[in-house]
């Protein structure tokens, strides 16, 4: 494990300075529909969310489907354009004139998709997925499939075995590691796991995320794990961030998070998770109805219309990220609530 | 990249190498299954025959297609000298036939070709490209969807006057629209995949994620789709040509001799038969070797 300890090349700022600064992003994407496909409507998948990745660590993102989870991956990757926001990449702004280019940045930032199928070109053998864009920014052909056999066996497929076959002659496992595979051929220093293991059975997906553990410290990486899952970005993460309708509603160190939640939707989140402990489970009411539709966020606080602390100024304005206001926790703990009571989530008693 | 850690076998190293990126081995596949099916490949070969024999025609026949004797009018199969007798005007059938093989096909074919060609371009871009553009061209095709086939070649027909030109450029017009139909659409559906975006992510630019992704899970099932307009196509242009709308007398050509031998049916109606047998034996073909194709395309089907 040539690179555990050393400093990467490619690092900029040393160890301090986050890899990856995310400024105010915002996408909202136009409903159109009509005869004459006028835009109708505006889904805010992702509104004002801005947080920074630090070096080495693993970032778990989590919140019901639909929240704008993917499509914030998506926006990271550039893979689609952000109505607005920053993104500084290990101290330079992606983009921007004196910053780094958008193909620079992608060439340190790789995706996990949670298809395992539909992520790979079903005409593509294992090797030639894995191999192709590698061979494609100039690695030599011979090379690159080299390399690419190479990450078969660290990613524990036997290359003999696997490196000629097409997708649908794989498991959904085995693909998934292809997957992981294809997205270390670039090299990068953050890969982004949009519900990687999500759709993978229970064994295989711990074979999996035990796989991720050892790729991370083999290869200095930086994870953000996006997850419906609540246990599972638990046992993987450093720091959680929890996403409701598109904005950033608290985050911290994943124990502050878990032990001690300060949004109400944190709560009721981890009140509907299962637990295998029963003490474990708080007071807190289990979440109920369907989040409101993202086509029309309610004003102020979008949590509003589900929260049984909700008041006249929870509509007035977006609660801002802050330090907990009841606190003596970790310093990077931020929540977006401003009502003490359901920081504290005390248990409310109707006159 | 630290790949110090698992080797892989030295002996697995070499064999990649030597493959090409991306279709080409999947390519190879597709071949290695066409050659396994018995039926694709006896319609295959059947239809070389037909096109070697009507691209030899002088060599495989020594009578002119256009010089008859009266004396010889209608012979039925089996006469001496005319083994597969002759037409109304005392012609050689056997040497019209041959002759009549390629007009028919190069009207069968080549509208198939123009099309393929015009709407796959068009279908891939109003797909990938989607939007304005994208809605464009559909919207454009749908206009000519508005019409049945049969009805819309004629009409162009009539609008451009007959003759061969005419006919491949009338049924041309009417196979770009499904082709485009049926490019935009797998085209459409492969650009949402994952994997086009992995590419994407990868630093690949938008002509090779066309060439390398969109263009070898698109053009299989375009492909297909054009071996089975074939048949429609010959029989078409054969059928323009027995309206008088397409090929002119007297030049040979299978769906003009059906109609002239017409008058014969209750002469020689084994004669009469032959150019409608021929037609249909070839379109026959051209269909079940785009079944075979679609078998041998689809890797998700074992063997
Ligand atoms: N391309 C798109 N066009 C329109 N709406 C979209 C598009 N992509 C995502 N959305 C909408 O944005 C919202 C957030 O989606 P997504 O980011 O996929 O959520 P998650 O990954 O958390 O489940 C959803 O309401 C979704 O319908
Ligand atoms: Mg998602």
């Amino acid at each position: 494990m040539a690179k555990t300890g050393a400093l990467d090349p490619r690092d900029r700022g040393g160890k301090a300075q986050p890899l990856l600064t995310v400024q105010n992003l915002r996408k909202h994407f136009p409903v159109r529909g009509g005869v004459l496909n006028r835009v109708k409507a505006t889904v805010h998948a992702v509104d004002d969310v801005s947080f920074s990745v630090r070096k080495g660590e693993t970032l778990g993102i989590v919140g019901e489907s639909g929240c704008g989870k993917s499509t914030t991956a998506r926006l990271l990757m550039q893979l689609i354009a952000p109505d607005e926001g920053t993104l500084i990449f290990d101290g330079d702004e992606v983009g921007a004139t004196g910053g780094i280019s958008v193909a620079a940045m992608r060439r340190q930032m790789q995706m996990v998709f949670q298809d395992s199928y539909s992520s790979l070109n079903p005409r593509m053998t294992m090797v030639d997925s894995i191999a192709y864009a590698p061979h494609m920014h100039g690695v030599p052909k011979r090379r690159a499939y080299e390399e690419a056999e190479s990450l078969l066996a660290q990613v524990g497929l036997n290359p003999q075995q696997h490196a000629r076959r097409y997708p649908h002659e794989m498991s959904g496992g085995q693909r998934q590691r292809v997957n992981i595979a294809r997205a270390l051929a670039l090299e990068p220093r953050l890969v982004i796991l949009d519900e990687a293991v999500s759709a993978l059975d229970k064994s295989v997906e711990a074979q999996v995320l035990n796989l991720l553990r050892e790729l991370k410290a083999r290869f200095d990486l930086t994870y953000i794990f996006i997850s419906h899952d609540l246990n599972v970005v638990e046992y993987v993460s450093d720091r959680v961030m929890v996403m409701y309708l598109g904005q950033v509603v608290e985050s911290g160190p994943v124990e502050a998070i878990y032990r001690q939640p300060r949004h109400p939707y944190t709560r009721a989140l981890l009140a509907s998770k299962p637990s295998m402990d029963p003490d474990k489970r708080t007071t807190a009411m289990p979440l109920t109805g369907d989040p409101p539709n993202p086509i029309d966020p309610p004003s102020g606080c979008r949590f509003r219309t589900r929260c049984s602390y909700a008041r006249d100024i929870c509509a007035a304005a977006i609660p801002p990220l802050a330090p907990p206001m009841v606190d003596d926790g970790p310093a990077e703990h931020l929540v977006a609530c401003v009502v003490p009571e359901a920081q504290e989530g005390r248990v409310l008693t109707h006159a | 990249m630290a790949s110090d850690t698992t080797m892989a076998q030295p002996g697995t190293l070499a064999a990649p190498a030597a493959a090409f990126i991306a279709p080409a081995g999947y390519w190879k596949l597709v071949r290695r299954r066409l050659l396994r099916d018995k039926t694709t490949l006896f319609v295959t070969a059947m239809l070389v025959a037909i096109v070697f024999i009507s691209l030899a025609a002088p060599w495989v026949t020594s009578y002119d297609p256009y010089q008859g004797s009266i004396m010889l009018r209608l012979k039925p199969i089996g006469t001496p000298g005319h083994w597969l007798g002759t037409d109304e005007t005392g012609r050689d059938i056997w040497t019209r036939l041959c002759y009549g093989g390629r007009l028919s096909l190069l009207a069968g074919v080549v509208p198939v070709a123009v099309s393929l060609v015009v709407g796959s371009f068009l279908g891939i871009v109003a797909g990938f490209v989607g939007g304005r553009i994208g809605t464009l061209i559909m919207r454009t095709m749908d206009v000519f969807y508005a019409f049945p086939s049969i009805l819309l070649a004629v009409a162009i027909c009539g609008l451009l006057g007959n003759g061969l030109t005419n006919s491949i450029i009338a049924l041309a017009v009417v196979f770009i629209p499904p082709m485009v139909r049926i490019a935009e659409t797998v085209t459409a559906q492969t650009r949402q995949l994952d994997f086009v975006e992995a590419a994407r992510a990868g630093g690949t630019s938008t002509m090779q994620i066309i060439r390398h992704h969109i263009l070898s899970n698109v053009l299989g099932t375009i492909l297909v789709y054009a071996t089975s307009l074939i048949s429609l196509s010959i029989i078409l242009s054969a059928g323009l040509s027995f309206l008088g709308l397409g090929v002119t007398p007297p030049q040979a050509e299978w769906g003009l001799m059906l109609n002239s031998l017409r008058q014969a049916i209750y002469v020689q109606p084994y004669v009469a038969a032959l150019p409608g047998l021929l037609i249909f034996v070839t379109s026959m073909c051209f269909n079940l070797m785009s079944d075979g194709l679609r078998g041998a395309m689809d890797v998700r089907l074992n063997r």
